[in-house]
């Protein structure tokens, strides 16, 4: 096989299996869902295999069909981040699609097509391919919000999204296209070498914009960020969970790839323009969450204010930059997936489960999964040993390296803000009795349960053991010729 | 005679504005989906223009991918809508408001 082919191979066998799982799941009608959700769970598995092989194969330098594509240790750390967070997704919504009633065959057909242009954004090493994987993502997405049809929030939910989803995509291409009038090239090397020869021109900055504009967008970033509470809360709530850590992590690794490599020479401009807008996500995504009451919507502005935190290590930059905003992305993954596991478990009594009084009293009931729940909340709130502690320590620490120092202030005092939201859960689960004659249960869901201990458990572990991780976040950044 | 990229690069700028403030202004679903057409095909005609200027194919290959992209974001656009007309009888997005900020 071409050298080409072999480093797509793993786009291309998720592509295949993906069209596969979709006609089995019409072939299959209706009471198939474990069957199919295995079926999704293997394709990942093999894909994972493929990445595995394609990454041994391929040399990590090559920029393959004609300067599209790279298969570096950065693109490979994605990838198997993503393929990791997918299959936890699947793990979560097969007990939650059979309890609601919906087909599961489109559904997961649909996470692994979304997963296919994640891998592709991650490996992009050209405007174009990057925006061509973005847009599969972001369409297979959109769907996946409204996937509850029964539902007019899921409907409200979908739309919303599509709409800014479709208005910031044409924002970003109008930017590129910009770009591209200025430079006269799409590719992300030889725009390093365009922009560092001269003074740019008024047209690329402008574009520049307009690209950081659609970039925060997909990253849920303050003043982007109107869309995020409505679609977490009203999408199904496995998709809420598959959007606050897959598109929001490859949305970042496009954003580091673009603008840490393609567009390095136009730094001091871009820096605080990036800068700022991380500034108002941390503050207004902790201020925000401190006011719902509904924990979809709470979660949501704490997904802002997370991409808050990450957007810290971009403007940081550098080799520990990069490493910090990788190793954090794998840290938010394993705890925001924990959480809306424990989410998904109560919200299944139809409407109930979702606001804050309804995790009264539930530590008494269910001591092992409010656990879990403790453990996930203080990983949010980043205190240790767990997960969330390093993730900010290093993030905060490559900050403070670069000469950040006012920018970690503002994300230390603001991690001290969301202690109060995320702490009042653990309160109403510890020191509150249920009120009024049928207080929420969690439901019987085997396999979201495993999954909740397997997050709890990589949520310790990565907080007790950072080291191998670290390293295997720390091997990627050499690739983008950062020091 | 040939006409000079500027005032191509004009067009796509008035054309992005007109779909831009569609998007934001109009209600009705229909109108929207033709507001963000607007906005992909001005960044298509830009890319078109400039590509020419450049003496290069790379734009004008992009633009196929473009309008690929953009056919299969309004399917997904209009199956939405239909979606929502079977609802509620109306693709007024305003009457989309079960949830607030």
């Amino acid at each position: 096989m071409r050298p080409d082919l072999i480093a797509l191979l793993p786009e291309l066998v998720l592509a295949a299996l993906a069209m596969g799982v979709l006609l089995a799941g019409l072939a299959s009608g209706r009471a198939r869902h474990g069957l199919l959700a295995g079926g999704a769970l293997v394709s990942l598995a093999v894909t994972a295999l493929a990445l595995w092989y394609a990454a041994a194969a391929t040399d990590p330098a090559a920029r393959l069909f004609s300067g599209m594509f790279a298969l570096d240790r950065f693109a490979v750390y994605f990838k198997a981040l993503f393929l990791l967070s997918s299959a936890l997704v699947i793990l979560l919504s097969v007990d939650y699609l059979k309890r609601n009633d919906y087909r599961p065959g489109e559904y997961l057909a649909l996470v692994m097509f979304a997963t296919v242009g994640m891998m592709t954004m991650a490996s992009g090493v050209n405007l174009a391919a990057i925006y061509v994987g973005l847009e599969l993502m972001a369409l297979s997405t959109y769907i996946l919000a409204g996937y509850f049809r029964r539902e007019v929030k899921s409907h409200e939910a979908a739309t919303k999204y599509f709409v800014l989803g479709a208005f910031s995509s044409g924002v970003l291409l109008y930017g590129l296209s910009l770009i591209y009038g200025t430079t006269g090239t799409l590719d992300l090397g030889a725009l390093t070498r365009v922009l560092a020869a001269g003074k740019p021109a008024t047209a690329t900055m402008v574009g520049m914009a307009l690209l950081a504009c659609g970039f925060l967008f997909k990253v849920a970033a303050v003043p982007f960020h109107v869309w995020t509470p409505d679609v977490y809360e009203g999408a199904p709530t496995p998709i809420t969970a598959f959007m606050s850590v897959g598109p929001k992590a490859a949305g970042f690794a496009m954003f580091l790839r673009v603008f840490l490599v393609g567009l390095a020479p136009l730094a001091a401009s871009w820096i605080w323009l990036v800068g700022a807008a991380a500034v108002l996500t941390m503050i207004w995504g902790n201020v925000a969450a401190l006011t719902q009451d509904n924990v979809k919507r709470m979660l949501a502005y704490s997904s802002i204010a997370h991409a808050g935190y990450a957007l810290v290590g971009l403007v940081a930059g550098g080799a520990a930059g990069v490493n910090s905003v990788l190793f954090y992305m794998l840290v938010y993954t394993v705890t925001n997936l924990g959480a809306f596991g424990f989410v998904i478990m109560l919200e299944s009594r139809g409407y109930a489960g979702e606001t804050v009084s309804d995790y009264a009293g539930l530590a008494r009931r269910h001591p092992t999964a409010a656990f879990g729940m403790l453990l996930f909340m203080l990983s949010l709130g980043g205190i240790p040993p767990t997960a969330g502690f390093m993730g900010k320590l290093y993030l905060f620490a490559a900050a403070v390296n670069a000469g950040y120092v006012w920018l970690v202030v503002v994300a230390v005092v603001m991690s001290a803000v969301s202690l109060y939201y995320y702490l009042r859960i653990v309160l109403q689960m510890y020191l509150r009795e249920g009120e009024g004659v049928e207080p929420a249960e969690l439901v019987v869901a085997p396999w979201t349960e495993r999954v909740i201990w397997a997050c709890g458990l990589a949520v310790l572990v990565i907080g007790i053991l950072p080291a191998p991780f670290l390293a295997a976040a720390r091997a990627t950044a050499g690739v983008l010729g950062l020091s | 005679m040939t006409i000079p990229t500027s005032n191509f690069v004009i067009l796509a700028a008035i054309l992005f504005a007109i779909g831009a403030a569609g998007v934001l202004l109009r209600r009705s679903g229909i109108s929207i989906l033709l507001g963000i057409e607007l906005m992909l095909n001005a960044a298509n005609l830009a890319l078109v223009a400039f590509g020419r200027q450049h003496g290069q194919l790379d734009a004008q290959v992009f633009v196929f991918f473009v309008m690929a992209v953009a056919a299969a974001e309004v399917a997904v656009g209009l199956a939405l809508l239909v979606a929502i007309f079977r609802k509620q009888q109306s693709i007024d997005v305003d009457r989309l408001n079960v949830m607030r900020w």
